[in-house]
């Protein structure tokens, strides 16, 4: 088994090289999670105290803006906005940072480098998975029964964790030589948030506005995720879906590719 | 089927080095001044700003390893060690030139490499072993030997930020000793732990070594290549200068790192043949740097070394310095009894220390030699180095010395009482006053 390092002379054993490193990535994943709550007192709660308190806040909003309540409560309509939003803001910021995070590494021992930002997209998976649970709980207090529509709920979730990957991969090989991007990152995220049909239903914009306000791929994803969960009660539109995996999939091939011509030079970079 | 494991051809890296341009600023109205001009005059100044240089780290450098050998890689700081070893552990990639490698590379690079000090020391391992390659089974196969090679059975679930450490470069150790790979590059772990652990590093490389690993080893303690090494290659300048047996490749890089100096009295690289010689002689000064001026009352030290094929219980080393009328007014030879450091094969470094060189102002020619003690001289180098003692400043005030040798005296203005009373037949001169000199003449 002879590999050859050339400059320039890199895709053959890459890929076999990333399935290789797999365990890295989890033991990588495991570490943030372990560290963020460790010597915490409330510890994993944190997972759910902070979804919940958001979707608490943007209910408040809902009230105070005047909608009209439709036939599902609003509690679930919000919470099922606000935990693919605090998926994509947790994994964006994460994943915009773990190379920089993690360069004590990467100037000291190989591995693929797109393993470390991997690893920040699958603890901000985690972290999702156990507010899922709040989400849950919530629908048996509301009685609200799963229909076939819940099959689009892990299928969305890819496509957040899509978007995530490919603005994040793209964020992350920026900063390692441009530090601007730590800035831009939570600034895109709050703008983001504001943007996003949150504390609204996307059915409130006007038409003529729709396909430009669905460039936004998180609209898509919200509202796919209400969708999912109130069993096809709210409504999914095509023009909302298309844009959003079509932009999805370009951002990934973007950042994967940039990822991956400027990661030679991260070791002398960083 | 050649049984080459490591193989570079070419190999240069190059660094892009940024150099401001330097200005120094004296007060803040210049710095502002500056400002001020260069937003006013952007595009005119913006072409003298920064500059790029061009840094070879390495320059073309090839050669070819075979399974099982253990490479010495030496050279001055800044000669491409490091490099090189990024290079081999892909790290980083080279700029031109090719690297062919034919098994798995595990690095010591540096201990502890992603340590959490939140973590507890078995969570550490794990993670430790992950990042350098190993899979959670190998990991869980090894565990116990690592707890045991790193002795923190009491602390494995204490967060190692609660470690000494000690404790945390022995873990670090241990985790790294413990790779299962094929090829192994080493840089300058061994210089940290107190001697217990750093005995235990040596032979836990000595053992892995011996397993048939091949082995990249790059330090600054020449006896450790010299001892453990099969082989030496030096750098300068990021060039591959040497390739070839380590004692010759350690007298390689000393004479290419201290040529310029003129205390360097002797050079000569051994040419492996005798069983036996003296290839370099240095002068240095009472602090080891190297002396290039020797005063009159000097403290010297020759410092010899010596390379033997063989080893000899008897072995001495004699030194012999000569004025330049040919008469030895120095012959001393170690007493192996006593002296038993040139007993063993290898490369030793010896010196003869002389607190006062009583010598006097003059050309001296030094000869050496080493000889099996009262038996014969086995190599003689005569008149090898000439070097001139210079006359300390103060040294011609009140004394002129026109003997042999220089003895520390001073002339006193003495008393003319005496302790006894003595028969008066000292004479019309014996109340001789002599005029007080400066002392230490």
């Amino acid at each position: 088994m002879k590999l050859i390092v050339e400059p320039g002379r890199r895709a053959k054993n890459y890929w076999h090289d990333l399935w290789q490193y797999r365990e890295l990535m989890y033991f990588l994943a495991w570490r943030d999670i372990t560290v963020r709550y460790k010597q915490t007192v409330i510890g994993i709660a944190w997972a759910v105290l902070r979804p919940g308190l958001t979707m608490l806040a943007f209910l408040g909003f809902r009230r105070l803006a005047g909608l009209p309540p439709g036939q599902i409560p609003d509690a679930i309509l919000v919470s099922a906005a606000v935990l693919p939003w605090q998926f994509f803001s947790t994994a964006l910021t994460d994943t915009a940072g773990s190379v920089i995070g993690n360069s004590h590494l990467i100037s000291k021992v190989y591995f693929p480098r797109l393993i470390v930002p991997c690893s920040a997209i699958a603890s901000a998976l985690v972290d999702f998975l156990i507010t899922l649970c709040l989400l849950i709980i919530l629908m048996l207090a509301y009685g609200l029964v799963p229909r076939w529509q819940m099959v689009g709920l892990p299928l969305f979730l890819i496509l957040a964790v899509g978007l995530s990957l490919g603005l994040g991969l793209l964020f992350a090989a920026l900063n390692v030589e441009y530090r601007d991007v730590r800035y831009i990152v939570p600034f895109c995220v709050q703008f983001g948030m504001f943007l996003s049909p949150i504390a609204f239903s996307s059915s409130e914009i006007p038409d003529k506005w729709r396909l430009l306000y669905s460039l936004n791929p998180m609209v898509a994803v919200i509202d796919g995720f209400r969708w999912s969960v109130s069993g096809g009660a709210t409504s999914l539109d095509l023009i909302t879906v298309s844009p959003a995996v079509l932009i999805t999939v370009i951002l990934i091939l973007i950042g994967i590719t940039y990822f991956r011509r400027v990661e030679r030079s991260f070791a002398d970079v960083i | 089927m050649s049984t080459n494991i490591v193989k570079m051809e070419g190999v240069s890296k190059c660094f892009r080095i940024q150099h401001k341009r330097s200005e120094r600023y004296a007060t803040l109205r210049d710095v502002v001044a500056e400002k001020v001009n260069r937003a006013i005059r952007y595009r005119k100044l913006s072409a003298n700003r920064a500059t790029t240089e061009d840094f070879w780290a390495l320059e073309n450098v090839s050669f070819e390893v075979d399974r099982g050998e253990i490479i010495g890689i030496i050279g001055k700081n800044g000669a491409g060690k490091s490099t090189l070893l990024k290079i081999l552990s892909r790290i980083t990639e080279p700029t031109a030139g090719r690297l062919e490698l034919s098994g798995r590379v595990g690095s010591l690079l540096e201990v502890g490499t992603g340590f959490h000090p939140e973590l507890t020391g078995r969570e550490n391992i794990f993670l430790n072993g992950a990042i350098m390659g190993m899979t959670r089974a190998e990991i869980k196969r090894r565990f116990d030997e690592i707890v045991a090679f790193a002795e923190v059975e009491r602390f494995l679930d204490t967060p190692i930020k609660r470690y000494s450490s000690g404790m945390y470069v022995r873990l670090g150790f241990a985790v790294a000793a413990h790779l299962e790979c094929e090829i192994l590059l080493v840089d300058e772990v061994l210089a940290v732990g107190d001697t217990e652990f750093q005995k235990k590093c040596f032979g836990k490389i000595e053992e892995v070594v011996g397993g048939g690993r091949t082995v990249f080893l790059v330090s600054h303690q020449l006896q450790n290549i010299a001892r453990l090494c099969t082989r030496a290659i030096v750098l300068n300048s990021g060039k591959l200068v040497f390739d070839g047996q380590p004692s010759a490749a350690i007298s390689s890089y000393l004479e290419v790192t201290r040529a310029e100096q003129t205390h360097l009295l002797f050079n000569r690289p051994s040419a492996g043949s005798q069983d036996e010689e003296i290839v370099r002689l240095e002068m240095l000064d009472e602090l080891c740097k190297p002396k290039t001026k020797v005063f009159t009352f000097d403290f010297i030290r020759f410092r010899f070394f010596v390379n033997c094929a063989r080893s000899e219980t008897r072995r001495s080393l004699v030194l012999e310095l000569r004025d330049n009328a040919g008469v030895p007014v120095l012959v001393v030879e170690t007493n192996p009894e006593e002296f038993g450091s040139l007993k063993s094969r290898g490369l030793h470094a010896v010196e003869c220390c002389i607190e006062q060189l009583s010598l006097l102002p003059g050309q001296y020619s030094v000869s050496v030699g080493l000889a099996i003690y009262g038996v014969r001289l086995t190599c003689l180098l005569s008149d090898i180095a000439q070097f001139e003692v210079l006359a300390p400043h103060n040294f011609h005030q009140s004394s002129i010395n026109k003997g042999a040798v220089a003895l520390k005296h001073c002339w006193l203005r003495s008393r003319l009482e005496l302790e006894e009373p003595i028969a008066s037949d000292i004479g019309v001169n014996g109340d001789q006053i002599l005029s007080r000199a400066s002392e230490g003449d």
